[in-house]
């Protein structure tokens, strides 16, 4: 009786039963289809070598995600040790008497009132999207999946294997060039 | 980030990037209200950073479409993960 509750494993069936459902968690975790799919036939390519060591406690499905976790966690360090750093373009002294204040060119300017009054318009959108999309990387994915996806900060952290301090640093860069990049392309125009 | 009631204009930024999720702690409130008493660039920086939060709430959204893979790459897929089987 006790074998029946136990789950097996069905590679031959793996594509067919998961890789959608594996491709779209990827998908709005990493960069770009092409990267999904990659991670995803990683993630199947690992279950293959790794299969003596699932113990049938879990679903053949949530095996398959916590390896599939651990690949956007390997990517995601991948990308965080490339570059990143040397990128961010800073609004703040970082030294001296002025430690912290706003560097003079990038103070933010004023903001035309009506652009400001008019959310709703079409235009904004696509400058939005654009800005998003200037956004690093990793920036990118940290904002969007705090703000649109609305993940707890928890979640993420656990997910893209950073912490809660890390996270507000990165909301905190991608907040601040998104606004320069709103300000220069639409409400200061 | 400085123990003391006054900070600077990065931290205070950081609070109210915080804040937009409505995840800054009370003391982390009450620098940032301190902190616009004497800094009018930072509340124009909290003013305009609502505006995007609105603006992202109007334009962005959960996307509920399921991505998924097409049939052609689903196949290839298949036939990698056979031959690795083999």
């Amino acid at each position: 009786m006790a074998e029946s509750a136990k789950h097996i494993l069905n590679p031959n069936n793996w594509v067919n039963a998961h890789a959608d459902y594996l491709f779209n968690y990827a998908i709005t975790r990493v960069d770009g289809e092409e990267l999904a799919k990659d991670i995803v036939q990683e993630t199947f390519f690992s279950g293959l070598k790794g299969q003596e060591n699932f113990r049938g406690q879990a679903s053949e499905r949530t095996w398959l995600v916590s390896i599939l976790k651990r690949k956007i966690i390997d990517h995601y360090r991948k990308i965080n040790s490339a570059k990143g750093k040397a990128e961010v373009r800073v609004n703040f002294y970082q030294e001296g008497d002025k430690k912290g204040n706003w560097i003079e060119e990038r103070v933010p300017r004023s903001w035309d009132n009506e652009a400001e009054k008019n959310l709703e318009n079409q235009e904004l959108k696509s400058a939005l999207d654009n800005c998003i999309k200037n956004l690093p990387e990793k920036y990118r994915i940290v904002f969007l999946m705090k703000t649109v996806q609305q993940y707890e900060t928890e979640d993420i952290c656990n997910e893209l294997g950073i912490t809660a301090s890390n996270l507000w640093v990165i909301i905190h860069r991608a907040r601040h060039q998104l606004r320069k990049c709103l300000e220069d392309n639409w409400f200061a125009k | 980030m400085s123990k003391g009631l006054i900070i600077n204009c990065d931290e205070a930024t950081a609070i109210c990037n915080k804040n937009q999720y409505k995840e800054a702690s009370l003391w982390e409130k009450i620098k940032l209200s301190v902190h616009f008493f004497i800094c009018k660039k930072c509340g124009m920086y909290s003013k305009q950073n609502t505006i995007i939060t609105d603006a992202c709430n109007k334009h962005l959204h959960k996307c509920e479409a399921e991505h998924k893979l097409t049939e052609k790459e689903k196949k290839e897929l298949q036939v990698k993960v056979i031959e690795k089987i083999k």
